[in-house]
């Protein structure tokens, strides 16, 4: 495993399966009534936020817990960030605390990477602007293992802003390193203008792409999206890029809808798919513990044996 | 002072000696025909003599940012460079759009006296966009303003910018143009491409440089003025100013030294990690394809010369995540010795060449009469002697310049300037200041 874990591109075969079957023997502890292991005893892990993400700070922190880690959640709004404090200042003052990894949400894209510069211990990205989101894919490759089983070969379809989305761009290199082959489906005003080197196709036409999908992922649309022209009007794009029973419809039988959360309902996603029992949606919460659980515990257990002690 | 300059390489060529006296050169010889009697001499044996260097874009910071630089510091860092003149950008605090601004830093230069600072006035009040600074006023002061640029910012406004390209006219101004469409680069990061796509930074597209150029282009052909574009960065704006050449339009352009040897990608896997603001600069970095382009405009003459760009920051400006640094690289400290790795080891140009795209044609463009001139008897002293057989690692921490943010630290460059004299004043000799 390399000491940090910035992004998904420079994620191995062998590392990513690491994660995923680690995660698999850590989730039997969140069957227990004692959802707790001692390995992290000592450890400190800070939960660096500068963006509000309530979903993402509580899974990681309860990650960080249930291996026995002492966790610190340092929210930038009313810090001495919101004074101007830079994200430097910031890191070496975590340091001189002794943290062990930080867990570092930031709208600055390639932040997490500034920051491992600065630091001696681990740095694990939980977002970065609009690059990515690497533990939001990992939870998702693990959510299909359950569902599909190998991903070899699987027909991933993901669907929304992949120009700003940061988990479009994890989820593409994760899932191209698992062998499942990615279509990316979006308006054009929302595809980078130079997709030629992404391991994956791209489509305009999500009705095309949906009888060969076996996992349909929607993204979210941001607010701000809205009135800049990238399409005509909410209601267009829930036409031409929603997810609603019709479409659902159309699916292979068995195939999957995923979503990252928080939901439009009835935006990119209507509220009879999301409630469906073909979205994972909120499985995929249950499993953010999990796999976050597992890359704490491969970032910072060091060469201690693992849990199960069969690796 | 008199100098005798002993086997001097006058532009590449057979080896002379350089008489310098009462701030001219007096006599350009065979080596051992010139009488030097009384003179000091100087061995520039195996080095290279050309024409002092003139940039036509450097930021001095001063007034207002004396923290990243001052005309001192800046201007030493120019005649360490080679440069005898250097073009102070407009953007400093108070901008640089009135006759009292621009003469404060003429004067500063004065006083320094590394080299000639010929300071660039605003072309809007403010740097505003919205109406004419006086530019009959700093036509007309001590500094005898001739260029004016709201660098920096871009004059977007068609209209304002057609006013300013005319009214310029009556003392044979020139508008050097910052081209960035704003619309299309708003909270942009670096070049639009795969790698932009990549690392999720906001795309900042050719086209709204070369939109621009074309435009400018149009306007100063349908007034009849004269056109300077600033850091041209792609291969579009390239065939652009290519065209209005062939038209007989008068265009000119510049290319900075850092556009002639790094790429975008150097945002991504670099010695220094990714996402390392120091490449952050605008216009930004851009391709490969775009690098080659540019550096065959400026061996065929498309592209008139070279220009630093020098922007001066301090560290805590780029010790940041990329999108909160601020943009921009030193260049003057490094100029030559990029110009010497892109164009003159590609075989592009030789050192004639040189001195033409770093002297002779910036001092036309900026109406310095006594700069950029032929080495020979007559012409004033203002030249540097350079020994391009070395190769040498870059460390900041050597600098002249008070800020540190190049891009080339670590990296190994050719040629290295021994001596600068201006107007026959030596302001460098044996590498250092005097």
């Amino acid at each position: 495993m390399n000491r940090h874990l910035l992004s998904t591109a420079d994620l191995s075969r062998d590392d990513a399966l690491l994660i995923l079957d680690t995660a698999e023997q850590l989730s039997q502890v969140s069957d227990r009534s004692i959802k707790k292991l001692p390995t992290l005893r000592g450890r400190t892990v800070v939960n660096l936020f500068f963006e509000d993400s309530t979903r993402t700070r509580i899974s990681f922190e309860a990650a960080a817990k249930r291996l026995s880690a002492d966790v610190i959640n340092f929210s930038a709004k009313g810090s001495s960030v919101s004074k101007g404090e830079s994200l430097k200042d910031t890191a070496l003052t975590l340091q001189a605390m002794g943290a062990d990894a930080v867990v570092i949400r930031h709208g600055a894209s390639g932040a997490p990477h500034r920051l491992a510069n600065w630091l001696d211990g681990s740095v694990v990205n939980a977002g970065d602007g609009t690059h990515e989101h690497p533990t939001q894919a990992l939870l998702d490759a693990f959510t299909m293992r359950r569902r599909l089983g190998d991903l070899d070969g699987r027909r991933v379809t993901i669907v929304g802003d992949v120009l700003h989305s940061r988990v479009a761009r994890s989820n593409v290199h994760l899932l191209h390193t698992l062998g499942a082959e990615v279509t990316l489906v979006a308006p054009p005003t929302l595809v980078p203008v130079a997709m030629g080197e992404w391991p994956c196709e791209v489509s305009y036409d999500f009705d095309a792409v949906l009888p060969k999908s076996d996992v349909v992922m929607m993204l979210r649309v941001q607010h701000e999206r809205m009135n800049a022209s990238y399409f005509p009007s909410a209601r267009e794009y829930s036409r031409r890029y929603g997810l609603d029973p019709e479409r659902l419809g159309k699916m292979p039988d068995g195939a999957i809808v995923m979503h990252p959360g928080p939901m439009n309902r009835g935006m990119e996603i209507a509220a009879e798919v999301a409630d469906s029992e073909r979205s994972t949606i909120v499985e995929q919460v249950t499993n953010g513990v999990t796999v976050r659980m597992a890359v704490l515990y491969l970032l910072l257990s060091g060469s201690e044996p693992a849990i199960g002690g069969n690796q | 002072m008199t100098y005798l300059l002993k086997g001097a390489r006058v532009l590449g060529g057979e080896p002379k000696d350089v008489l310098i006296e009462g701030g001219c050169i007096t006599a350009v010889g065979a080596p051992g025909e010139v009488d030097g009697t009384g003179a000091s001499h100087v061995d520039a044996g195996g080095l290279i003599a050309l024409p002092g260097l003139v940039d036509l874009h450097t930021h001095l910071r001063e007034p207002g940012r004396e923290d990243a630089e001052t005309v001192e510091s800046g201007t030493a860092a120019a005649a360490l460079g080679g440069f005898t003149a250097v073009h102070a950008m407009a953007n400093t605090s108070p901008v640089a759009d009135t006759a009292g601004v621009v003469e404060q830093v003429w004067r500063l230069g004065q006083e320094a006296g590394h080299c000639d600072v010929q300071p660039v006035g605003a072309v809007t009040a403010g740097l505003l966009g919205r109406q004419l600074a006086e530019l009959g006023a700093m036509a007309d002061s001590a500094a005898h303003v001739r260029v004016f640029s709201d660098d920096g910012v871009c004059v977007s406004d068609a209209v304002l910018m057609r006013r300013a390209l005319e009214y310029v006219k009556a003392f044979d101004g020139v508008v050097a143009q910052h081209a960035q469409e704003p619309r299309l680069t708003e909270g942009a990061q670096m070049n639009e491409g795969s790698v932009s796509g990549r690392l999720g930074l906001t795309g900042w597209p050719a086209v709204a440089e070369e939109a621009i150029i074309a435009r400018d282009c149009l306007l100063a052909a349908h007034v009849g003025s004269r056109l300077h574009v600033c850091h041209v960065s792609t291969a579009g704006s390239v065939e652009i100013i290519r065209w209005a050449k062939s038209k007989g339009w008068n265009v000119t352009a510049e290319v900075t030294p850092h556009h002639l040897l790094l790429t975008d990608t150097c945002a991504e896997i670099s010695p220094a990690g990714s996402y390392n603001p120091i490449y952050k600069v605008n216009p930004p970095l851009r391709t490969q394809a775009d690098v080659q382009a540019l550096r065959e405009a400026l061996a065929d003459g498309t592209i008139d010369c070279v220009a630093t760009d020098h922007a001066p920051h301090p560290v805590e400006d780029k010790e940041t995540e990329w999108p909160a640094a601020a943009m921009g690289m030193i260049g003057l400290e490094t100029a030559l010795s990029v110009v010497q790795e892109a164009m003159i080891e590609t075989g592009l140009l030789d050192w004639a060449g040189v001195a033409d795209r770093m002297s002779a044609r910036p001092a036309r463009i900026g109406r310095l009469s006594g700069h950029g001139r032929r080495l020979r008897a007559g012409a004033p002293a203002n030249l540097t002697l350079v020994d391009p057989s070395v190769r040498w690692a870059v460390d900041p921490g050597g600098f002249a310049s008070k800020s540190r943010n190049t891009p080339y630290q670590g990296m190994t460059l050719p040629g290295r300037v021994v001596a600068t004299f201006l107007r026959g004043r030596p302001t460098v000799l044996e590498g250092k200041l005097t």
